[in-house]
């Protein structure tokens, strides 16, 4: 009984010690930006370009001597939740970063099926989000406090479906997507809408879920409806297996894909077999912008490597986010809020973007082509 | 249409085949311990990972080693250091736990599981890793089929394995030992059989069969990942139950029938996303009408 009294009153004082910090007076002088990242799970490129951008944003406006909101200066501090890219792991992060680091704004998740849920988390808690990668509609549908940095897949659909017709001149296409995914099945869909209204036909429209490996069964059954063209709007770590099988089951057609592809990861699993296939993207490194040029140029030179277009949208999502909370003058989620919606015109790092009084930007997208081992800039495509 | 069957049978022996190998470590291991070793699964990603490891050093040596060469050593590589990692979990995990309950050796075989997974994560970071082509790949067009020789390397291969085995457990001495320890393990150390280095070799053998489906694996399907073990891990399971767990060859028909239900659900119902509900049904429908599965034979000639 003692041994018991001794055990709940230790534990009350350490859960003094653990909510002191906490509790007591935050800094004054500092802005909270939660980052909600799929940090490890099947798309850890992902949350790793989403962070790099995130922390080179801060780092580079914190240097500058951070925002000004009236008569005080703030330092930017981040917080980094990883999501594990899993549905109820990304409602718990937001949760988190709300409540417990008390963020004024979270940037984040990236993956629609992780951030559809961590945006309902976010409206129900009134603090504005803004997802830099979930191209998935019901993101934002209906809600107030969240925003995206990127297209949709209502336009993205289109401008795949419209490319394969006129470009390819495919008559007949065929989809393998994954069902289990939110991302992966809404634009199989929109594909499969578009092409039909333009006049193609879709001869087979096949589904798997997340964690196969094995797909040959879709494919052979592929393979027999013989389409000019097939579609994979599917993660990059699983289309290298889909066109490896694809080919070796002597599948010859063209194959095309999505934003989803753009990861260099691509190219490492995925080698010659998707030399020639083209898909659709938020930004393209050969055509950049001056202010795109820089961005490059300053993640280059402290990560090494070339931004992605996670990594760039991240860094647009984190600037639209700024400039919005400069508007605000105060770091208040509620005025963070409106002054987001209130925005009708940013220019990014990916190009411009207009808003129309929802959350979904208007903004033209690229279709990059895999050539001789790298993305090579193909098109542009204005709505 | 017959075409089509036939190219989806030859996928599913592959994928069976793999399978296969990997339900064998949970039969044998049940077999003569009785115990589920729920780790079986994560010994089959290292194996994979191991496998990956051999063949980048052998592929990375200055002088240039013919394909086959090095898909052997990376082979003996992975089975050699899978075998010694099967018995270093059941020396330092499960031994020191045989006179416990059982329920306290499938918890810590869960754990071993969890541990290996978030190690491999920990120590070479989540990205998925590409396996090198080992095997040309070259389609050949035998009658409207397509088949890579790598489909063949992988079903000889493993059937070359399952008979090696088989005739092992049934023709040596080491058999012998393993099949009396499963009949009667009370009474098999007053024969002066070295119980303990029996179960050491039992997991050694298991391992390294797992290592050599990593192998394979990895080929197939060249997108490692720490996690990949978990779900090949419980279809394997239940391959060693559907077969009769316990039973050597049932273990092989179970890893053909899971190919066959996993390349075949697509085919036949709307979405692959079936193949786990009609896995678990099988297995259930089964364990109703047979409770030792199809090959098994209640408390007789188990392993």
């Amino acid at each position: 009984m003692y041994s018991l009294r001794l055990l709940m009153s230790m534990m009350a004082i350490m859960g003094l010690l653990w909510t002191a910090p906490g509790c007591g007076k935050p800094e004054v002088n500092e802005v909270r930006l939660g980052v909600n990242a799929e940090l490890t799970g099947s798309k850890p490129a992902v949350g790793a370009s989403c962070k790099n951008a995130a922390e080179l944003l801060a780092a580079q406006v914190n240097q500058a001597g951070g925002v000004k909101l009236g008569d005080k200066t703030y330092q930017v501090k981040l917080f980094i939740e990883d999501n594990e890219d899993k549905a109820e792991s990304a409602a718990a992060a937001a949760q988190k970063l709300i409540t417990q680091n008390r963020v004024l704004a979270v940037i984040g998740p990236n993956a629609s099926g992780n951030a559809i849920p961590a945006a309902r988390i976010c409206e129900d808690a009134q603090t504005p989000m803004v997802s830099p990668w979930s191209t998935n509609p019901k993101t934002t549908e209906g809600k107030k406090y969240v925003f995206r940095a990127c297209f949709i897949d209502d336009f993205q659909g289109q401008v795949m479906a419209k490319f394969a017709r006129d470009h390819l001149k495919a008559e007949t296409a065929a989809v393998l997507y994954d069902v289990a995914s939110e991302y992966n099945k809404g634009i199989a869909e929109f594909f499969k809408k578009f092409f039909e209204e333009a006049g193609g036909k879709v001869v087979a429209f096949e589904s798997y879920t997340k964690g196969d490996m094995d797909f040959s069964s879709q494919l052979t059954k592929i393979k027999g409806a013989n389409p000019q063209v097939l579609f994979l709007p599917n993660y990059y770590n699983e289309v290298p297996l889909q066109v490896q099988q694809a080919r070796r089951l002597g599948l010859a057609c063209a194959i095309i894909g999505s934003d989803s592809w753009g990861s260099e990861e691509l190219l490492k699993l995925g080698g010659p077999d998707l030399e020639g296939s083209y898909f659709s993207t938020h930004y393209a490194p050969d055509i950049a912008t001056e202010k795109a040029r820089k961005f490059i140029r300053d993640y280059q030179e402290r990560y090494g490597k070339t931004p992605d277009d996670v990594a760039a949208l991240t860094y647009d999502a984190g600037s639209l986010l700024l400039a919005a909370l400069a508007q605000a003058g105060a770091p208040d989620r509620q005025k963070l809020r409106d002054a987001l919606a209130s925005i009708r015109e940013f220019e990014g790092v990916t190009g411009k973007m207009s808003f129309k009084g929802t959350g979904d930007p208007v903004k033209s997208a690229v279709i990059l082509q895999i050539k001789d081992g790298r993305f090579t800039y193909h098109a542009s495509v204005s709505p | 249409m017959l075409p089509v069957v036939a190219q989806n049978v030859l996928n599913a022996i592959q994928l069976g085949s793999v399978y296969a190998l990997i339900a064998l470590g949970y039969t044998m291991v049940y077999g003569i311990l009785t115990m589920i070793n729920f780790a079986h699964g994560d010994i089959f990603m290292v194996g994979a990972y191991l496998s990956l490891a051999g063949a980048l050093f052998l592929l990375g040596l200055p002088y240039q080693l013919p394909a086959p060469l090095v898909f052997l050593g990376a082979l003996c590589f992975s089975m050699t250091l899978t075998a010694l990692l099967g018995v270093l979990i059941e020396r330092l995990a499960y031994r020191p736990l045989r006179a416990a309950p059982r329920v306290s050796a499938v918890i810590t075989a869960l754990g071993v599981g969890l541990f290996l997974e978030n190690f491999t994560l920990a120590m070479l970071g989540p990205e998925p890793r590409q396996f090198p082509p080992l095997i040309p790949a070259v389609v050949l067009k035998v009658g409207g089929l397509a088949v890579t020789p790598l489909q063949l390397l992988i079903i000889f291969l493993a059937a070359g394995i399952m008979v090696a085995l088989d005739l092992l457990v049934r023709r040596t001495l080491l058999g012998m030992a393993m099949r009396a320890i499963s009949y009667n393990r009370p009474l098999v150390p007053l024969m002066g059989v070295p119980v303990d280095r029996v179960i050491s070799l039992t997991f050694a053998l298991g391992s390294a069969i797992a290592a050599a489906g990593g192998l394979m694996y990895g080929l197939a399907y060249p997108v490692l990942d720490p996690y990949m073990g978990i779900r090949i891990g419980w279809w394997a399971f239940i391959a060693a139950v559907v077969g009769g767990i316990g039973n050597i060859r049932g273990a092989m028909l179970g890893g053909f029938i899971l190919g066959l239900v996993e390349i075949f659900t697509p085919v036949f119902l709307p979405s692959s996303t079936y193949r786990d509900f009609v896995a678990f049904s099988l297995l259930l429908v089964l364990l109703i009408f047979r409770p030792t599965g199809l090959l098994g034979r209640p408390l007789f000639e188990r392993v």
